[in-house]
């Protein structure tokens, strides 16, 4: 039991990451408030990016920047996944600004983010 | 010394990224458009010199950008499919824009025109990016690249429907990109590289070892399930006819032929170089896809056959096209991935070839879609009659058309594979009934003359009379009469992978 406990402190970040990976997922599937499933995919990119960087991070070491002189890479935690959750932010950050304006276009037209209300007045007119 | 050739990956996707980047400084949509149709020639010119170089020698080569080793830098490789696949995307993307050009300037606000083909120019370069790609991430950026990218030429119409219909599709395109990213992120966490070749070093350590069966089954899993929501798998793939129903005709014919295929194609390369197909077998993936693949088909049809609208009929039956493609991968044999990527081929040339015929004897009856109304259109617009008639012919199989030789070959395959013939057999053989019941009776209503109806006079578009319909019915023709050559240099390809 102790194990457990110690094994479930040692993948916190897993485990939180695991979680808020299936409540952005659901949230970006299932709401109709566009507003709201735009968070839900922010939450579910971010979840990825805290995986990433809890995975790159080694305790007890620091930051992968050269300081007095020290070339051993046994000091510096792996920098890579850093590059990567940078790299993974811009294609979020992007995707979020298309998927905003997309809304704030539906929104000028119809009053309302609520997306099944939007598609019900579309289908209407286009009846 | 590198020979030059292997430089024509990496110039064909900066080409097509510095054309997309420039083109809101030029003045007018109009150039904007001669200066993609420029890039996409120009990428079809160098893919068919790749094509020439490494087919005959049956090379496969990587390519180290910038000459930054890995993990600093990024890496391209390219054998012969890639290179097939980098000449089709920029022939059919030419041809596509060619032969759509009057109802894209049309349809589109001129205002918003050169924008458009920003995004046409981003998408061609997502696409080959995804092809020629060595590095899983680098994949993952180019999926998001080509989300934004075709979520934006279907809304380019800029109607409350399109709009509607491209929230719809990036949300769930959007999903499937968030289980790729996982995947991918997963597969760095147990093997720690992100270069192919070097992953699957790793992943062949770790099944020799029997460690970590679990992860990787999952990871495969992700990955998978990914690329089938963004490339319209049933059970995923709701999207697809409500993207097309309101996007103008280029549009579809790039979605349906090129964007889709593209995914399927990033797949087929990372089963290969990152798994290899034997452990993709052994972890069962392949069973998934084969189920996906046989339901894609009957569902996509029977959909297909009960739409009215053209263009959303024929976003379903490119549906049950994809599951051909996923059931060929299923079959667990070589010879039916080999058959899968006929038809990707095959579908490539024939769905764009369909959109726009559909879209030009549409503007007979003033940009009328429904079926019933499209009656003596081919009378009036023969060259798209007969151009949608040749489609139509391919798509039900009829021999000497592409649609045939991958039809052959898919049968082919399934029979290597006791276990999955019958299941794939009658699965192919009611999708094929359905295509003749849907594709025919809209074939016979084009032609049958209609005394009442009353034409609009059409605007002759000489780049689709005498250059896309022409060149699209050749290459599906083309594909049919070699189908059995195409086969050798796919399955040699494969090999190479």
């Amino acid at each position: 039991m102790k194990n457990f406990f110690a094994e479930l402190i040692n993948d916190r970040f897993m485990i939180a990451a695991v979680l808020l990976f299936g409540l952005g997922f659901m949230n970006l599937l299932l709401q109709k408030n566009l507003i709201k499933k735009i968070i839900g995919f922010n939450v579910m990119d971010s979840s990825i990016f805290l995986f990433l960087a809890s995975q790159g991070y080694i305790n007890g070491r620091i930051a992968p920047i050269i300081t007095n002189g020290v070339f051993d890479a046994e000091v510096y935690i792996n920098p890579i996944p850093s590059g990567l959750v940078l790299t993974g932010i811009v294609v979020s950050v992007s995707v979020t600004a298309f998927f905003l304006a997309l809304t704030v276009r539906l929104y000028g037209i119809y009053k309302t983010v609520d997306f099944d209300e939007i598609m019900l007045l579309i289908n209407k007119e286009a009846e | 010394m590198l020979p030059y050739y292997y430089n024509i990956p990496a110039i064909s996707i900066l080409l097509c990224m510095i054309s997309g980047i420039s083109i809101p400084l030029l003045s007018s949509g109009r150039r904007a458009y001669r200066l993609t149709l420029f890039v996409s020639a120009v990428v079809t010119l160098l893919s068919a010199l790749l094509m020439y170089k490494v087919i005959p020698l049956n090379e496969y080569f990587t390519y180290m950008m910038g000459h930054f080793p890995a993990p600093w830098g990024n890496e391209l490789s390219a054998g012969p499919l890639e290179a097939m696949m980098g000449f089709i995307f920029g022939l059919v993307m030419f041809l596509s824009l060619l032969g759509g050009s009057m109802t894209l300037f049309h349809d589109i606000l001129p205002g918003k025109q050169k924008f458009y083909f920003t995004m046409m120019n981003m998408l061609m370069a997502a696409l080959l990016a995804m092809t020629y790609t060595n590095d899983l991430f680098t994949g993952y950026v180019f999926i998001e690249i080509s989300t934004i990218a075709a979520c934006a030429i279907v809304v380019a119409r800029d109607t409350p429907k399109t709009i509607g219909s491209t929230i719809r599709y990036l949300a769930i395109s959007l999903l499937g990109s968030g289980l790729f990213l996982i995947g991918v992120v997963l597969l760095y966490c147990i093997t720690g590289h992100l270069l192919m070749p070097n992953i699957q070093t790793q992943v062949l350590r770790l099944v020799s070892t029997g460690l970590y069966t679990v992860p990787l089954t999952v990871v495969a899993g992700l990955l998978f399930a990914g690329i089938a929501i963004k490339s319209a798998l049933f059970p995923f793939g709701a999207w697809l006819p409500m993207a097309h129903g309101g996007a103008t005709t280029a549009s579809s014919a790039v979605l349906s032929g090129l964007v889709l295929k593209g995914y399927i194609v990033m797949l087929i390369k990372i089963f290969y170089r990152v798994f290899t197909i034997d452990v993709i077998r052994d972890l069962n993936v392949t069973n998934i896809m084969f189920a996906c693949g046989l339901a894609g088909m009957i569902y996509g049809s029977i959909e297909a056959f009960r739409e009215e609208h053209i263009k959303r009929m024929l976003a379903h039956s490119s549906m049950a096209q994809i599951g051909y493609i996923f059931m060929g991968i299923g079959l667990d044999v070589n010879l039916g991935v080999a058959a899968a990527f006929l038809q990707i081929m095959v579908h490539a040339f024939v769905k764009p070839l369909l959109f726009l015929c559909a879209g030009r004897l549409s503007e007979v009856y003033d940009h009328e879609k429904s079926s019933y109304r499209l009656r003596g259109s081919a009378h009036k617009d023969p060259i798209a009659g007969i151009g949608f008639t040749i489609g139509a012919m391919s798509m039900v199989g009829i021999p000497l058309l592409g649609g045939f030789a991958a039809k052959f070959y898919l049968v082919t395959s399934a029979m290597m594979n006791p276990s999955k013939l019958w299941p794939a057999l009658i699965t192919l053989m009611i999708s094929a009934v359905m295509n003749a019941l849907y594709y025919m009776p809209e074939v016979i209503a084009i032609w049958t003359r209609c005394e009442l109806c009353t034409p609009n006079p059409v605007d002759p578009n000489p780049g689709f009379d005498y250059i896309s319909a022409p060149v699209l019915s050749a290459g599906v023709l083309f594909l049919g009469l070699n189908g059995y050559s195409m086969i050798q240099v796919i399955q040699r390809g494969l090999a190479l992978l």
